[in-house]
C-alpha cells in the first residue's frame, strides 16, 4: 500500500527525561522516527521536555516544543499545530499513556487527530491487565493465573483458583515493595494479612507464581495487511523473578528447539493480532516452566521498547525506523532492508554470532538502597556485545560494562556467602557463579540456587576450566599460539590474561602481535552473509585461518579469498576480516558507554554531533560504543559503526586496522577521556585539547599553580593519604569541609563534613586512602551561588556558550542542581568578570574544543545584597576540558550547537571561520531541572548533595524566570502548587528565609501549614500559619495531612545527618504520594517566583525554532 | 577433542575439530541460516548428499530428542559443519547430546572452524563438493579425493532415500501441555489439559504420497488436515497408484537434481488430470517437468527459515521454510498455469497452479519442520482442491 495522502502532519511525542525504565532507546526510536517521517514528506511537530536529545536538535523535526509534557500542554500545541496524526508509539510509556488521556477526554476528536500506529483500544487491551487476560483467553494462550484481593475473605477464595506457590504484591507501594512468596495455607494466610496492611489501598494481586521460569522476549512488526514478522528473539539468563531490564539477556534465544521456537512465534502473532497492535512494533515477554515447556505470556508492550532498540541492534533491523513507515501506511514489503539494499524489510532476520546485554547500575550512589534485583527495575544503564559464540560476546560485554572488571575475577568469599550470592539475584552474580564453579560447586547446586539455565552455567563452566589452562600451559616465554588464539577466542581480554600468569597488558599484547593474533571484523548484516551488505556495522572476533591449496594441473577456478598471484602448493594462511577499510580521510569518535548516574545521554548527544560536524567537514567518521540504547550506535549515524567495549585493547585493535588520522576522546565523558594518554602513549593522535592539559585541570598541584598563575581564586583545600592527615587538613582549612576520593565521576562518595566524628567516620567508610589515591578536602563554601559556564575554543578565541546560574546552592552536585540562562539572581558585572575568568583558562590551558568550569559566587555581606563587583568573592571549582552534561542545554537555550562547533573547531576550522564572533545573547529564559529516581529506591532519601543522584534532565523556555522554572518542574513531574497548602518544616539557619517565602504563597492564594517551631516562628513575624503536628506528636500530624491530599507542596530542609533521620518520613510520604517538594531554601525561592509567573500569566508555547529565528 | 579437516573442491582448507562420527565424507557444501532446528535439518531427507553449515554459531545447546525427527533412521545429511558444538545441553524435552547423535549415526562433523568465511565464500562462488576427513589429514590428499569427485549434479538421490516399502500414516502435529500452541487447538477449559504428545485426528479423505524424500512434517500436517495417507516408493508406477483409488496425490520433496529422477516424472505425467496433484519442493519440481517445463539450479540454493514469499492472488507475505538448489522456470510452462507465489528476496518464482485441472505445487516447505507455519493452512487448501474435484 502507498503512504497515506490524508495525512501531512504528524505529532510526534517523545519520552521526557531519563528516567530508570526509560532512557536514551527512546531518542534513538523518536530520531528514527523523525527522519522517515520527513523522508517520505510529510511535516513532524515534535515534542519532548528533555533538551538533551538528539530529536529535540531544530534540524530534526519541522516544528520542535522543548515543553512539559502534559496534557494541557499538549493540548496547547495541538490547538495551534492542528496536525492530523498522533504518532504515540515511539516515546515509552509517556507517550502511550499520553495518548490514552488525550484520547480520553475527547482532545484528540476535538482537533480531529487520529492516533496512529495504535489505537485506543489496541494500547488499553495491551495495558489493563483484565481487559488483556480476557483476550488471551479468547486466542487460548495461557497467562499466569491472578485475582487481585482486597480482604482476606476475597484472598481465601483466589488462592483455590491460582494455586501455590503465589506471589503476593501489594498495590501502589513505593517501588514495588512488599512483594512475598506464599507456599503453603498458613503462610499465605499470613503474607496476606501483611501485604493488604501494606498496600495504602488495601489491594493485593495474588498471582501464580513463575519465578525460576525461563523467560523470553519477541520483538514483533505488522503492517497495515497484517503480515507479521518476528525481528528477534531474546532468552534472559536471569530467569522469572528479576525485570528484564534488570536481567542479562542474549539473543538469539539458545535452549528452544525448533518446534518450541515456533510454538512461541505463532503465540507472539496471535497476540499482536488479538490486541489490535495495527501497525508498528510490539515486544512480547513469555515465561516458560523448565520442567514441563508450559507457556506463559507475561505482557505486551505496544509501541518500541528498550528491547527493541537492543533487538534493532542486535539484528540490524532498524524497528523504529520501519514503524513510522508501517505507521503511515506502507508495508513491510515496499520498504527495502538498508543494510542488503536488495531485499526487503519483510523477512525475518537471522544472525550468525551471539548478542549479549548486561545491565549497568548504581548501587554506589544509593547506599541506603536494597540491591536486590526483583520485578522493579533498577539499572540505569547497559551495554550490549556481539561474539561469534555467547562465551565471547559475554566476555566482551563484561569489560564493556566499565566496572574495572576484564573478565571473571575471583570473589574473595566462602562457600555461604557464596550460596547467598547467589540465591538473592544480585548485580554481581555472574562473578559468583564463576567462583562457585572455581571452587567446585557443582552445575546443579549452582542451578538449584538460582533457576539460571544450566546451559549457561555450563559455558561459565568452560571459561573457568581454561583459566586454569592459560595459568597453568601460557609460558609467556614461550607462548602456544593455539592455545593463545583460544583464549582470544573465548573472549578473554589482554588484561585478563595477563593478570591470569602475571605479566603486564601490554605484553600480552606484544606476545599476540608477535605470533600474528588480531582481532578480525565481522559484519552485522540482519541476513547471516547470505546476501551482500551494504552498512559497514562491524564486531570484532578472534578466527581461525584458513588456507588454499592450489591445484598442480593449471590454474583455480576461481579465487575466493585470495589473489591469482599467489603462488606455492599451501597458501598463507589467512583470517577473513570484512572491515575494508576506505582511504579517505577519516576521524574516529569514542563513545561513552553504558549510561550511569553522571554520565548519559548528554555525552551521545555530543558524539553525535560531532559525528554530523565532521560529516559536513568531509570527514568519514568511526564511531565506537557498546551502549545499545543510542543514537550514536545507529548504524545511519556514523559512516562506520564498530560496535566494541571502549577499553584500550578494543580501541587500538580498531585504529590498527582503520588507521584514521586522529581520534576524538573529548565528547564521550570520562571513559574515552580515561584512553586519552594511554591512547597517546601508543603513537594515536588524540584531537583537540592536549591531554596534558586534562591532566593540568586534574592534578591537584598542577592546577594550583594554574590558578595562581592567572590570579584566580579557588577554595581552601588540601589532600590527605591517611584519616589522621585528614584531620589535621580539615582542621587547619576549618569545618564545613567537602571531602572526597580523588578521580570520581559525578560526585561519587563526596560528601560535606560539618565536624571531625563525622569526618572519621566518613574516612571509615567511604574511602580507603591511600598515596595512590589521596583524599581530596576543600572547604565548603556555605550560602554560596554556583555558576556552571561551558566554552569552546580554537586555541585564539573563546566562545562562552552559556553561564548557568544554580538555583541550589553550591554543595548540591551540579548535575543535581537546577540552573537557568541567563543569570536569574546574579549581577552583570559578576556574569562579565566570571566570563573574564573562563576565557583566561581556556586561553592557558590551550583548549581546542570544549571546556566546562564551575565557579561558586559567595556574596561578601551576608543579608544585604549589593550589586557591585567587589562584593561578591568568585572561586574556582573545577575545570573540566571537555564536553560538560550541560553541553545540549546550553545548545538548545542559546541556539548554537555547541558540540558539532567544537568538533569542527578540533578539526582545525577556525571560530570565525564558522561564523561565531561573540558570545550568544539570549532574550528568554532557559531553565534546566533535574529528574530523580528516588521512587525506585525505597529507603533512599531524597535530601540532594554532593554526591550525584539524577538520571537525567528537563528544560522549560519561557520569557521570563518564573515561568520557565514552572515549565521545568512540571515537565520533572514536580508541579509548581496553584492551591492548596504548603507545608514547611526547615533547619534553624533558614527559619530567617521563611517568612519572605511563606508571604509569598499566601499571597498568591495558598495556605501555609508548618510544625510547631516554624509556625511560631512565623506567628511572630505576623504571618497566618496552620500549626500541625510531627509524626511523634500525635494525630492528625503531617502524614494524615499528606494522606489526606491536603498538602500540595512540601519544602523542607535539613542540617545534619541526625536531623534526617528524624525528618525522613517527611520526605518519604512527599514521594509515596507524590507531593511536589523542595529540599532547599533557593528551590523554595524558586518556586515562589514561578508561582508569581504562573498567577500573573499563562504558560505560552513556542517553538525552538521560532526562539531562535534571529540567530 | 580430535582435528578435523574440510576441504573444498577449489582449495580452500578448514581445520577445525571433529564432534561426531569418524571417518571420511564428501557431499556438496551448502549453508543454511535457521538459528534453530537442527536435528529436523539433519534428518530431512533433502539434504542427501549435502554437507550443512550452520550459519548460526551455537549447536547443541539443546541436545537431541526422538521427536523432533524428519525421518526414520537417524541423519541423512553427509557431514555437517558448525562453528561451536556445545557438548551440554539443556531442554526439558533432550534425551542425549547432539555429538553423540552424529556418532551413533556415523555422521562426520566438524566444528571450529570460521563458518561465516565458508559462508561468504559458498555465496561468492557458488555451492561445490568438499570432504570433511577426521582421518586423512593431509589436505592435499584431501584436495585430490574433492577435485576428482563427479559431483552430484545429474544423479537421481531419491533412491536413496525413498521409502522401500508402502505404509500408513496417521499422525497429526506435535502438542505440549498448555495452550501456547500453533493457533490449532481450540481454547477450552484450563482444567481439561490433553498430555504432550500426538493425537489421531479424524480422516476425511484418503490420499498418496510418493515419497521422494518425505519429511515427517509434511506427513503430521497432512494428517491434521484431515487425510487418511499412504506413503508409495518413489518408483510406484501411476497405475498402482491410481488403483489404490486415491482422493489425491501428493508429491513430495527430496534430494538433488529432479531432471535425474526421470521416473517420477513419467509417473506424473500419467496422474496430471487424474487425480487432484499437490507438490512442494522436489515435487513442485517434478510436476514443473512434467508439464513440460525446465529447472535451473540456484548458485548456492536456498536453506533457511526467513525468507518471505508472497502469495501474489493476495499479496500476503508468509515466511518460508526453505530448502532448494534447483527452481522451476515456470514461464517455460506458457499459459497452462500461472504463477502463484514469489520469493522477495530474489524474485525467483516459488509456487504454481494450473489454470484448469486440480494441481498446485510450491517450491518452499509450508509444513515447517523446521521454521514458520505461516504457510500451513496450504495444507488445507489441498483438501478443499480434493472437495473441490469430488463436488463435496
Amino acid at each position: 500500500m502507498p503512504k497515506r495522502e490524508d495525512i501531512r502532519k504528524i505529532l510526534l511525542i517523545g519520552s521526557g527525561p531519563i528516567v530508570i525504565g526509560q532512557a536514551c532507546e527512546f531518542d534513538y526510536s523518536g530520531t528514527q522516527a523523525c527522519k522517515a517521517l520527513r523522508e517520505l514528506g510529510y511535516k513532524v511537530v515534535l515534542v519532548n521536555s528533555n533538551p538533551a536529545t538528539i530529536m529535540t536538535d531544530p534540524e530534526m523535526a519541522d516544528v520542535t516544543y522543548i515543553e512539559p509534557l502534559t496534557a494541557d500542554v499538549l493540548e496547547m500545541i495541538i490547538k495551534k499545530e492542528r496536525p492530523d496524526a498522533m504518532l504515540p508509539t515511539m516515546g515509552g510509556q509517556t507517550a502511550l499513556n499520553l495518548a490514552v488521556e488525550l484520547s480520553e477526554s475527547g482532545i484528540l476528536a476535538k482537533y480531529g487527530v487520529e492516533l496512529i500506529g495504535a489505537k485506543l483500544h489496541a494500547i488499553k487491551k495491551a495495558e489493563d491487565r483484565e481487559l488483556f487476560k480476557e483476550a488471551m483467553r479468547r486466542i487460548g494462550i495461557e497467562v499466569p493465573r491472578s485475582a487481585a484481593v482486597t480482604s482476606m475473605e476475597e484472598g481465601l477464595e483466589a488462592i483455590e483458583y491460582v494455586r501455590f506457590p503465589a506471589i503476593l504484591r501489594p498495590a501502589f507501594t513505593l517501588g514495588g515493595t512488599g512483594g512475598a512468596v506464599a507456599y503453603n495455607m498458613e503462610e499465605y494466610r499470613d503474607l496476606l494479612e501483611k501485604a493488604l496492611k501494606l498496600s495504602p489501598v488495601s489491594q493485593v494481586l495474588v498471582e501464580e507464581s513463575v519465578l525460576g521460569w525461563k523467560e523470553y522476549e519477541l520483538e514483533v512488526m505488522r503492517d497495515g495487511k497484517d503480515n507479521v514478522v518476528i525481528i528477534c528473539s531474546i532468552e534472559n539468563f536471569d530467569p522469572m523473578g528479576v525485570h528484564t531490564g534488570d536481567s542479562i539477556t542474549v539473543a538469539p534465544a539458545q535452549t528452544l528447539t525448533d518446534k518450541e521456537y515456533q510454538r512461541m512465534r505463532d503465540a507472539a502473532i496471535a497476540v499482536i493480532r488479538e490486541i489490535g497492535v495495527d501497525t508498528g512494533g510490539s515486544n512480547i515477554q513469555f515465561a516458560l516452566n523448565p520442567a514441563d515447556g508450559r507457556m506463559v505470556v507475561i505482557e505486551m508492550n505496544p509501541r518500541v521498547s528498550r528491547s527493541s532498540a537492543l533487538a534493532s541492534k542486535a539484528t540490524g533491523f532498524p524497528i523504529a525506523k520501519i514503524a513510522a513507515k508501517l505507521a503511515v501506511g506502507l508495508t513491510l514489503d515496499e520498504i527495502p532492508n538498508d543494510i542488503t539494499r536488495e531485499t526487503p524489510a519483510s523477512f525475518e532476520p537471522t544472525i550468525d554470532y551471539v548478542v549479549t546485554k548486561v545491565p549497568r547500575f548504581a548501587f554506589e550512589k544509593f547506599p541506603e538502597a536494597d540491591p536486590t534485583l526483583t520485578t522493579q527495575m533498577k539499572s540505569v544503564g547497559e551495554v550490549m556485545s556481539i561474539g561469534r559464540t555467547f562465551k565471547e560476546s559475554l566476555h566482551k560485554a563484561i569489560r564493556s560494562l566499565e566496572i574495572d572488571s576484564y573478565g571473571f575475577e575471583e570473589r574473595d568469599a566462602d562457600t555461604d556467602l557464596i550460596r547467598s550470592k547467589l540465591k538473592t539475584p544480585n548485580s554481581e552474580r555472574l562473578w559468583y557463579i564463576a567462583e562457585a564453579l572455581r571452587q567446585g560447586m557443582s552445575i546443579k547446586e549452582i542451578h538449584e540456587l538460582t533457576w539460571i539455565d544450566p546451559w549457561f552455567l555450563n559455558n561459565i563452566r568452560e571459561i573457568v576450566r581454561f583459566e586454569e589452562s592459560i595459568k597453568r600451559d601460557l609460558n609467556p616465554h614461550n607462548p602456544d599460539t593455539g592455545l593463545l588464539r583460544k583464549a582470544k577466542s573465548l573472549g578473554f581480554s589482554d588484561r585478563r590474561i595477563a593478570e591470569l600468569i602475571g605479566i603486564t597488558e601490554k605484553e600480552v599484547r606484544d606476545i599476540r602481535h608477535t605470533k600474528g593474533l588480531r582481532g578480525v571484523y565481522k559484519m552485522v548484516d540482519t541476513c547471516a552473509a547470505e546476501f551482500e551488505a551494504y552498512t559497514p556495522y562491524m564486531y570484532s572476533t578472534y578466527e581461525q585461518p584458513v588456507y588454499k591449496i592450489r591445484s598442480q594441473e593449471g590454474p583455480p577456478k576461481n579465487h575466493g579469498f585470495f589473489g591469482p598471484e599467489e603462488s606455492g602448493v599451501r597458501g598463507q594462511e589467512i583470517v577473513e576480516c570484512e572491515a575494508n577499510p576506505s582511504a579517505r580521510k577519516k576521524i574516529m569518535i569514542l563513545g561513552s558507554g553504558p549510561n550511569r548516574i553522571g554520565q548519559g545521554i548528554e555525552f551521545d548527544y555530543c558524539c553525535v554531533h560531532a559525528v554530523y560536524a565532521l560529516r559536513e567537514l568531509g570527514y568519514e567518521t568511526i564511531m565506537v560504543n557498546c551502549n545499545p540504547e543510542t543514537v550514536s550506535t545507529d548504524y545511519d549515524t556514523a559512516d562506520r559503526l564498530y560496535f566494541e567495549p571502549l577499553t584500550l585493547e578494543d580501541v587500538l585493535n580498531i585504529i590498527e586496522v582503520e588507521k584514521p588520522e586522529g581520534v576524538i576522546v573529548q565528547f564521550g565523558g570520562q571513559t574515552p577521556l580515561k584512553l586519552a594518554v594511554p591512547l597517546e602513549q601508543e603513537g594515536v593522535t588524540i584531537l583537540g585539547t592536549p591531554p596534558d592539559a586534562i591532566d593540568r585541570a586534574e592534578d591537584r598541584r598542577r592546577f594550583k599553580e594554574l590558578l595562581h598563575k592567572l590570579d584566580l581564586k579557588q577554595p581552601e583545600s588540601g589532600t590527605a593519604m591517611s584519616e589522621e592527615e585528614a584531620i589535621r587538613v580539615a582542621s587547619e582549612i576549618g569545618y564545613p569541609v567537602m571531602v572526597r576520593p580523588s578521580y570520581v565521576l559525578g560526585g561519587r562518595a563526596m560528601e560535606i563534613v560539618y565536624d571531625e566524628d563525622s569526618l572519621r567516620e566518613y574516612m571509615g567508610r567511604a574511602v580507603k586512602a591511600s598515596p595512590e589515591h589521596p583524599v581530596l578536602i576543600d572547604k565548603y563554601l556555605v550560602d554560596a551561588t554556583e555558576v556552571d559556564v561551558d566554552a569552546v575554543s580554537d586555541g585564539e578565541t573563546v566562545i562562552i556558550g552559556g553561564v548557568m546560574e544554580h538555583i541550589e546552592e553550591a554543595g548540591i552536585h551540579s548535575g543535581d542542581s537546577a540552573c537557568s540562562i541567563p543569570p536569574h539572581s546574579l549581577p552583570d558585572e559578576v556574569v562579565e568578570e566570571i566570563k573574564r575568568q573562563a576565557r583566561a583558562l581556556a586561553m592557558e590551558l590551550g583548549v581546542v574544543g570544549l571546556m566546562n568550569v564551575q565557579f561558586a559566587v559567595k556574596s561578601q555581606e551576608s543579608g544585604v545584597r549589593s550589586q557591585e563587583l567587589k562584593a561578591f568573592e568568585i572561586y574556582i571549582l573545577e575545570v573540566n576540558p571537555r564536553a560538560s552534561r550541560t553541553i545540549p542545554y546550553v545548545s538548545k537555550a542559546i541556539g548554537v550547537p555547541l558540540a558539532k562547533v567544537a568538533a569542527k573547531v578540533m578539526a582545525g576550522i577556525k571560530l570565525r571561520d564558522l561564523g561565531l564572533a561573540s558570545d550568544p545573547v539570549v532574550r528568554h529564559v532557559a531553565v534546566k531541572e533535574a529528574v530523580f529516581p528516588f521512587d525506585r529506591f525505597p529507603g533512599v532519601d531524597t535530601i540532594l548533595g554532593p554526591e550525584m543522584k539524577s538520571t537525567g534532565e528537563v528544560m522549560g523556555i519561557d520569557m521570563d524566570f518564573g515561568l520557565a522554572y514552572a515549565k521545568a518542574e512540571a515537565s520533572a513531574k514536580n508541579q509548581i502548587p496553584l492551591s492548596g497548602k504548603v507545608f514547611i518544616s526547615v533547619r534553624d539557619e533558614d527559619k530567617r528565609y521563611v517568612p519572605e517565602i511563606a508571604r509569598a504563597f499566601i499571597e498568591h492564594g495558598l495556605g501555609v501549614v508548618a510544625t510547631r517551631g516554624t509556625a511560631a516562628y512565623l506567628k511572630e513575624r505576623g504571618i497566618d500559619v496552620e500549626v500541625t503536628n510531627k509524626l511523634k506528636e500525635g494525630r492528625p500530624n503531617v502524614v494524615d495531612l499528606i494522606k489526606n491530599q491536603e498538602i500540595s507542596f512540601i519544602i523542607n530542609t535539613i542540617e545534619s545527618a541526625r536531623a534526617r533521620k528524624d525528618s525522613y518520613y517527611i520526605r518519604h510520604s512527599a514521594l509515596q504520594y507524590r507531593v511536589p517538594y523542595t529540599t532547599t531554601i533557593t528551590g523554595a525561592r524558586a518556586v515562589a517566583r514561578a508561582l508569581k509567573g504562573l498567577k500573573e500569566k499563562r504558560y505560552t508555547i513556542k517553538p525552538l525554532q521560532e526562539y531562535h529565528l534571529h540567530n | 577433542m580430535k582435528k578435523a579437516l574440510l576441504v573444498l573442491q577449489d582449495g580452500l582448507v578448514f581445520e577445525g575439530e571433529s564432534f561426531g562420527a569418524e571417518g571420511e565424507t564428501i557431499g556438496e557444501v551448502v549453508f543454511n541460516t535457521s538459528m534453530t532446528g537442527y536435528q529436523e535439518i539433519l534428518t530431512d531427507p533433502s539434504y542427501k548428499g549435502q554437507i550443512v553449515t550452520m550459519t548460526y554459531t551455537q549447536m547443541g545447546n539443546y541436545g537431541v530428542n526422538e521427536e523432533d525427527i524428519e525421518s526414520a533412521g537417524g541423519p541423512k545429511v553427509e557431514g555437517f559443519v558448525v562453528k561451536e558444538y556445545l557438548p551440554y545441553h539443556s531442554n526439558w524435552r533432550s534425551d542425549g547430546s547432539l555429538g553423540n547423535y552424529l556418532k551413533q549415526h556415523g555422521i562426520v562433523a566438524i566444528q571450529g572452524i570460521d563458518t561465516r568465511a565458508l559462508t561468504r565464500h559458498i555465496r561468492d562462488h557458488g555451492a561445490q563438493m568438499g570432504i570433511i576427513s577426521t582421518e586423512d589429514l593431509e589436505p592435499e590428499s584431501l584436495f585430490e579425493k574433492v577435485r576428482n569427485h563427479p559431483g552430484i549434479g545429474g544423479v537421481d538421490l531419491v533412491r536413496f532415500v525413498s521409502t522401500d516399502r508402502r505404509y500408513n500414516w496417521s499422525e497429526g502435529v506435535w502438542r505440549w501441555r498448555g495452550k501456547g500452541g500453533s493457533g490449532q487447538q481450540p481454547a477450552g477449559d484450563e482444567q481439561s489439559e490433553p498430555p504432550s504428545g500426538t493425537h489421531k485426528p479424524e480422516p476425511y479423505y484418503k490420499i498418496v504420497v510418493y515419497d521422494f524424500g518425505v519429511k515427517f512434517s509434511i506427513l503430521r500436517n497432512l494428517a491434521e488436515a484431515g487425510f487418511d495417507i499412504t506413503v508409495v516408493p518413489a518408483k510406484t508406477p501411476a497405475e498402482a497408484v491410481l488403483d489404490m483409488g486415491p482422493d489425491g496425490i501428493l508429491f513430495s520433496n527430496g534430494p538433488g537434481d529432479p531432471e535425474a529422477v526421470t521416473y517420477a516424472i513419467e509417473n506424473a505425467k500419467r496422474l496430471i488430470g487424474k487425480r487432484p496433484l499437490f507438490g512442494i519442493c522436489l515435487g513442485h519440481q517434478i510436476l514443473g517437468l512434467a508439464l513440460g517445463g525446465r529447472t535451473y539450479k540456484l548458485k548456492f540454493g536456498h536453506h533457511g527459515g526467513n525468507h518471505p514469499v508472497m502469495y501474489l492472488p493476495t499479496e500476503e507475505v508468509e515466511i518460508t521454510s526453505q530448502n532448494h538448489n534447483y527452481c522451476v522456470d515456470i514461464g517455460s510452462l506458457g499459459d497452462q498455469v500461472r504463477l502463484t507465489h514469489r520469493n522477495l528476496y530474489d524474485g525467483t518464482e516459488e509456487g504454481m497452479e494450473h489454470v484448469e485441472l486440480p494441481l498446485f505445487s510450491v517450491q518452499h516447505h509450508p509444513e515447517a519442520g523446521p521454521g514458520p507455519n505461516d504457510a500451513r493452512h496450504i495444507f488445507i487448501k489441498f483438501r478443499e482442491m480434493i472437495e473441490e474435484a469430488k463436488g463435496v
